[in-house]
């Protein structure tokens, strides 16, 4: 049921029908390739509005609530605002780096789309080292980020961006070791095979403590690397004014801001079908009927539902918690993290070794 | 200040006038080796407007309007001080209903510039869901005092002689249900910022000031008291209806930022006990003392009264005309201010932003 592959396998036929080889790979390519740029803006711009919404329910506040029903165009309006507002040039900024900044940070994001399933044969490319392209693509935002600061050529940039790469590449190592837990468990690094590895029940269920430790280690260090609050330390709006990207204006910083909200997306997608099944249903023991109940319900709408828990809570940490200091936070990452991700792994090894988990 | 010469090689920002975390616009010249802040330097006088001077321009009960604009989160206060200052040069005491009003709208005041001050401090270490709470709360006295005295922020309500009128029937009621609603409330302030690790870990340990330093400095109001300095006028000495009433001075001795953070939080729950005395003995009595005119005989005088920040003095020297010969305010903040480069220096930006906002500047007070 659900099966995206029919529909996919039918475009490509006819496409090679119609066309030359040639021009139906282009074609192919071409139309994923605006899917793929669709499906990246309308979730940008949703899921800033969705953080509007939440944090104004966290606040005593309405939130957007004028543009379309519920405030719903809010964010469509805000991002024509951006599109045409002054792009400012510094006079004494490096302005080919100036420039580039953002674009290497939004292309960063929307690689790490193509590999996501967002269902059942709804995969632009299903890599057999998937979860590795996917940390290797998202790290490498982190550069746009220090160009931004360099380029711009002000104090409080500079230091945005020299904390920005501190945290990245500092958290990037718990990122990589909690979801290398997971692909332990799994034997693979490809996704759709991790899904199926989850047939019977997720790895955050199946693999005992350890996977929900690596799962706990996986959301703090996500969150670090997204550079969000608590850990915004790039930003640091109280400190640093805007951090990084204090001299961008108009669509170069809705770049910036948009990348922010899909790394979120992607970290959190990334959690979803590592720890809680991908696109999965959610089914209990040997429950026949309610089992079936849950398979009713489209794989897509798993997916987005797992990951919508995800985002809110990392949006959660964000709307309630102070900002850490970046001796802290450095703190945090080496003295504690990574130990107990070191452990953990061990701890998985061992259990797969032993073939403990279920 | 002890600052050696400026290397050609150092690392200069200047964090202001517009900045986010100043509340306003005093600027800090920092100096910075990486994270680690070397020194501050404060540049106040931005937002200077003469009010000492312009002073003397004005009547007695006209310039009770420019207090206001010093010190706008207690402007009740400033204005008690410079009626007490006057009323203490002519001799004249108020009836005691005005003296109980005057004191209700003291404390109101204090407990309205603390919950604006919670809410920009969480703001500054990066909590940002603290300031709508905060001000949800703020709004309530806001609607009392618009009530009564027809002003939110600036109300120049209390003047030398009494008050410019009296309070709304509801004032009383109002009070007594803020009383309730804000006790149910303020424990919501310490389970989102007291009690969280981050938070305790931001502000422990930082920028830690001695009770020599304070005294030294000059610092009073919470600042000080967080360093054990015993500064509380209405404690040293009474004024208005603070002598019928019992009043805790509260005072710790860490000297820390979470001392003087927790300082403000206690002082709270201590005025809404004050305000609890006071709100349901309110005497009858006239409003305004019948005074042919309003002016100080030849001489100096000083009053000094606690506001949310510290100690405010008024200081008038007249030569018996309708306007002051010369006026000066001792300003709370400009004495708290200058401790800033002794609590900073070898912290982060990040604790810089978290000392000043636990010295709860406001620049025009500063500056005035």
């Amino acid at each position: 049921m659900y099966d995206f592959a029919p529909l996919i396998d039918s475009i490509t036929s006819y496409l090679n029908t119609n066309f030359s080889p040639f021009w139906a790979g282009l074609l192919a390519m071409v139309m994923l390739g605006l899917v793929l740029l669709l499906i990246y803006a309308v979730l940008g711009l949703y899921l800033v509005y969705a953080e509007r919404k939440i944090c104004a329910r966290m606040q005593n506040r309405m939130g957007p609530n004028r543009v379309g029903p519920m405030g719903l165009f809010q964010t469509i309006a805000d991002l024509i605002k951006l599109l045409l507002k002054e792009l400012i040039f510094i006079r004494n900024a490096d302005n080919f780096l100036f420039n580039i900044a953002p674009f290497i940070v939004i292309v960063a994001s929307i690689m790490a789309i193509g590999s996501i399933p967002f269902g059942k044969g709804l995969q632009a490319i299903d890599l057999n080292i998937g979860v590795l392209y996917i940390l290797a693509i998202s790290s490498m935002g982190v550069i746009g980020i220090l160009i931004a600061g360099w380029a711009s050529n002000s104090k409080y940039s500079v230091i945005g961006a020299m904390r920005s790469g501190a945290q990245v590449i500092s958290y990037e190592l718990s990122v990589g070791l909690a979801l290398l837990c997971i692909i332990t468990y799994a034997g693979t690094m490809q996704f759709s095979e991790i899904i199926a590895s989850q047939q019977n029940g997720w790895w955050i269920f199946k693999g005992h403590l350890p996977a929900m430790i690596a799962f706990a280690v996986y959301l703090v260090a996500g969150t670090a690397e997204t550079n969000r609050g608590p850990f915004d330390l790039a930003e640091a709006e109280s400190e640093l004014t805007a951090g990084f990207h204090t001299e961008y204006s108009g669509i170069k910083f809705a770049f910036f801001f948009l990348a922010e909200y899909m790394n979120m997306f992607i970290i959190a997608a990334v959690a979803t079908t590592l720890f809680l099944g991908g696109w999965l249903p959610f089914h209990l023991f040997q429950w026949q009927g309610f089992n079936q109940v849950m398979d009713f319900i489209p794989p897509v709408f798993w997916f987005f539902g797992k990951t919508a828990f995800v985002i809110y809570l990392m949006m959660w940490f964000k709307w309630t918690f102070p900002r850490l200091r970046i001796d802290q936070l450095l703190a945090l990452e080496w003295k504690y993290l990574l130990p107990i991700n070191l452990m953990n792994l061990i701890l998985i090894s061992f259990l797969t070794l032993m073939q403990w988990h279920f | 200040m002890d600052i050696e010469l400026k290397e050609k090689e150092e690392y200069i920002i200047n964090m202001g006038p517009q900045h986010p975390s100043t509340h306003g616009v005093l600027r800090f010249e920092l100096c910075l080796l990486g994270e680690q802040v070397k020194y501050v330097i404060p540049h106040c006088g931005y937002i200077h407007r003469g009010i000492e001077k312009m002073c003397e321009h004005l009547t007695y009960p006209q310039l009770v309007h420019l207090t206001d604009r010093m010190d706008y989160l207690s402007a009740h206060i400033n204005n008690e001080a410079v009626a007490l200052c006057v009323e203490k040069s002519m001799n004249v005491e108020v009836s005691d209903r005005v003296k109980y009003i005057r004191t209700i709208l003291s404390e109101l005041t204090r407990i309205a510039s603390h919950q604006l001050w919670w809410s920009a401090f969480g703001m500054d270490l990066g909590a940002l869901t603290t300031f709508f709470y905060g001000l949800r709360d703020r709004e309530k006295i806001l609607d009392i005092f618009e009530e009564s005295t027809g002003s939110r922020l600036t109300q120049s309500f209390i003047t030398p002689g009494g008050l410019m009128g009296d309070v709304h029937p509801n004032f009383q009621k109002r009070v007594a249900e803020f009383i309730k609603y804000f006790r149910k409330k303020l424990p919501e302030y310490d389970q989102l910022l007291t009690g969280n690790v981050i938070f305790r870990e931001r502000t422990k340990g930082i920028g830690i000031m001695s009770k020599e330093d304070a005294i030294d400095y000059g610092v009073t109001g919470p600042s000080g008291r967080g360093s054990g300095f015993h500064c509380d006028i209405r404690k040293i000495e009474p004024y208005s209806a603070y002598p019928f009433v019992e009043v805790n001075e509260v005072t710790l001795t860490e000297g820390d930022t979470y001392a003087r953070y927790l300082v403000r939080i206690k002082e709270m729950w201590e005025s809404l006990n004050i305000l609890e005395q006071l709100v349901d003995n309110v005497p009858a009595g006239p409003i305004m003392l019948e005074l042919k005119a309003i002016k100080a005989p030849k001489g100096e005088y000083y009053q000094r009264v606690e506001t949310a920040r510290g100690e405010l003095g008024v200081y008038i020297v007249s030569d018996g005309g309708p306007s002051p010969a010369r006026m000066k305010f001792r300003s709370p903040n400009f004495s708290n201010l200058f401790i800033i480069n002794k609590l900073a220096a070898g912290h982060k930006i990040a604790d810089l932003v978290a000392i000043s906002g636990s010295l709860d500047l406001v620049i025009p007070d500063i500056d005035r």
